[in-house]
């Protein structure tokens, strides 16, 4: 797999689209004396041609250094990832954890009820699931649940515990809950349709049985591809989600970044989010091979 | 014709009306504020149908507007990316051989990246206006459109008309352009009914995060977070915007969906 080349790819055009931008980080709101612009390019290599800036960002970016963030000033990129990135981790991966649990489930369900109430149900479910963007999910869920009813606590300071963690993940995992929900009612349909699950059921094998041994892998083996593209949905809905519930994760260093025009830092989020779904589908790659034998051999 | 389509499309036809004509009839515009009215719950006698929003704005005719800039951003977007789409998929797969396996494979390359985040990153670097955010959501989903196209370009490759052009002297470019392109015109539509949604949701993504379209201006998404920060108080300043833009997206999926089991449907025959 070209993983190297798509993060080298990466890093350079990312790197070449913050610099091609007219303008610099420092002269936005109030016109500085010409020899404090200089000095302050030059305390940041921004004086050095641009191909030796690039040289410089990538052999970097290599030794895990990206830079000092423009923003804050008494910290570098590697930290403030450093420090934000455990609470985001902890996020992703349980709604990630909900969502294939939940998705595989409520997709089997569907598919061995096929063209019932139930199956309808789910799989109009699934698709409001995907139609709504997190950002508007969020902020009803927080209205019914935390400010209405009172169940959950809806913000992340001040609450400490586990019941901070349910609303965001909830929220974070059901478009992913409905989207591996119809990738899998399709994928199971169509293993339960196939030669050896006949064969299973003329020995006498259960349905349960079936599921469990024989159907459930084969099955599981589209919803596994779609794990690349899940973490990358994850990342973007974290931003957010962490927005709307006030949580110091990566999502919200990004925004912040953004908005405030910190050019390093943003940068930086950016090629680590890309190096995550990169990462992610390398080890999808890896996995496909051990679970299906056939990849292997070509 | 199924009938989720014909509820969805007329749905949608509404929705696109309404959002036209809302404003024009409203005594109200969007930039009018109204200190004295801050806030307040919908009704019919002020003619403030959706109530008004913190400065005292009247929510009908900003959510009305934020449909418009919503759709129309959405539609710009989709056209942006429908002729990147077509003119890349149709060059891969015209011209095939090694040409077309390093174009799949750099679509491949940029499918696994999460694009979005270059959007922001450009959004940071250059100044905000609508031709940026038109061509930066265009630019992200011309990856479906690229592989379908290709796949489609494949196929009619191979048929009588095409060889005839080509017999007949006709250039490459003019082969794709006036023999292939018309014959994608179907598969086309039903794939730019999936990518309105997805670019709806690239606008309001960006303009919920503050990095999309900017006050006085305002679309779905930023009105979305507008709504996030009175929800406790004036909860319909959030609901009104959310579940129209939830109704927008719901529509343009089903739509979209059934307009794809249509064509397969006829393709089978």
């Amino acid at each position: 797999m070209g993983a190297i080349p798509t993060l080298l790819l990466v890093i350079v055009l990312a790197f070449l689209m913050v610099h091609a931008a007219p303008g610099g980080p420092f002269d936005d709101e109030r016109v500085l004396p010409p020899e404090t612009q200089a000095a302050l390019e030059a305390a940041y290599n921004l004086d050095e041609p641009l191909h030796q800036q690039l040289f410089n960002y990538l052999s970097g970016v290599v030794r895990g250094d990206l830079g000092p963030s423009y923003r804050y000033r008494d910290y570098t990129v590697s930290e403030l990832i450093g420090s934000a990135f455990p609470v985001s981790l902890k996020l992703g991966a349980m709604a990630m954890l909900v969502a294939l649990i939940v998705g595989v489930l409520a997709g089997t369900v569907a598919a061995l009820r096929r063209n019932t109430a139930l199956d309808k149900f789910v799989m109009a479910f699934a698709m409001t699931g995907i139609s709504i963007p997190v950002f508007v999910i969020a902020p009803i869920l927080v209205l019914l649940l935390a400010v209405k009813l009172q169940w959950l606590p809806a913000g992340w300071s001040g609450n400490e515990g586990t019941g901070r963690l349910v609303l965001p993940v909830i929220a974070l995992a059901l478009p992913q809950v409905a989207y591996i929900a119809r990738l899998m009612r399709a994928s199971m349909v169509d293993v339960l349709s196939s030669d050896f699950i006949r064969t299973a059921r003329a020995q006498g094998l259960g349905t349960t049985a079936i599921i469990r041994y024989h159907a459930l892998k084969p099955a599981m083996l589209p919803v596994l591809s779609y794990m690349g593209p899940a973490v990358a949905a994850i990342l973007t809905g974290s931003v957010v989600v962490e927005e709307i519930f006030g949580i110091p994760g990566l999502g919200q260093f990004f925004v912040r970044g953004a908005l405030n025009r910190d050019y390093t830092l943003v940068l930086g989020i950016v090629i680590f989010y890309a190096a995550l779904v990169v990462l992610f589908n390398l080890v999808v790659d890896l996995l496909y091979g051990i679970i299906d034998p056939r990849i292997r051999r070509r | 014709m199924s009938r989720s389509m014909k509820v969805c499309g007329g749905i949608l036809v509404f929705v696109v009306v309404l959002a036209l004509v809302g404003p024009l009839i409203s005594p109200h515009t969007y930039l009018q504020t109204n200190f004295d009215a801050l806030l307040q719950k919908p009704t019919l006698g002020d003619f403030h149908l959706f109530g008004t929003d913190d400065l005292g704005r009247d929510l009908f005719v900003r959510v009305m507007l934020g449909a418009q800039v919503t759709i129309l951003v959405a539609v710009v977007a989709s056209i942006v990316s429908l002729v990147i789409g077509v003119a890349y998929g149709a060059v891969a797969g015209y011209v095939g051989g090694r040409v077309d396996a390093v174009m799949m494979r750099f679509v491949d390359t940029l499918y696994a990246l999460p694009f979005i985040f270059f959007v922001i990153l450009l959004m940071v670097a250059f100044e905000r206006n609508f031709l940026l955010i038109f061509v930066a959501i265009g630019a992200i989903n011309w990856l479906d459109m690229a592989r379908i196209v290709r796949g489609q370009t494949l196929s009619l490759r191979e048929r009588e008309f095409v060889e005839a052009a080509r017999l007949a002297g006709v250039s490459p470019a003019r082969i794709v352009f006036r023999h292939i392109a018309p014959n994608l015109f179907g598969i086309v539509i039903v794939y730019v009914t999936l990518t309105i949604p997805q670019a709806i949701l690239v606008e309001s993504f960006l303009s919920f995060l503050g990095l999309g379209i900017q006050e006085p201006q305002t679309s779905l998404g930023a009105l979305v977070d507008a709504g996030v920060n009175q929800m406790e108080g004036a909860s319909w300043v959030l609901l009104i915007p959310a579940t129209l833009l939830a109704l927008i997206l719901l529509c343009f999926n089903f739509l979209g969906d059934a307009l794809r089991d249509y064509f397969d449907v006829r393709d089978q025959r």
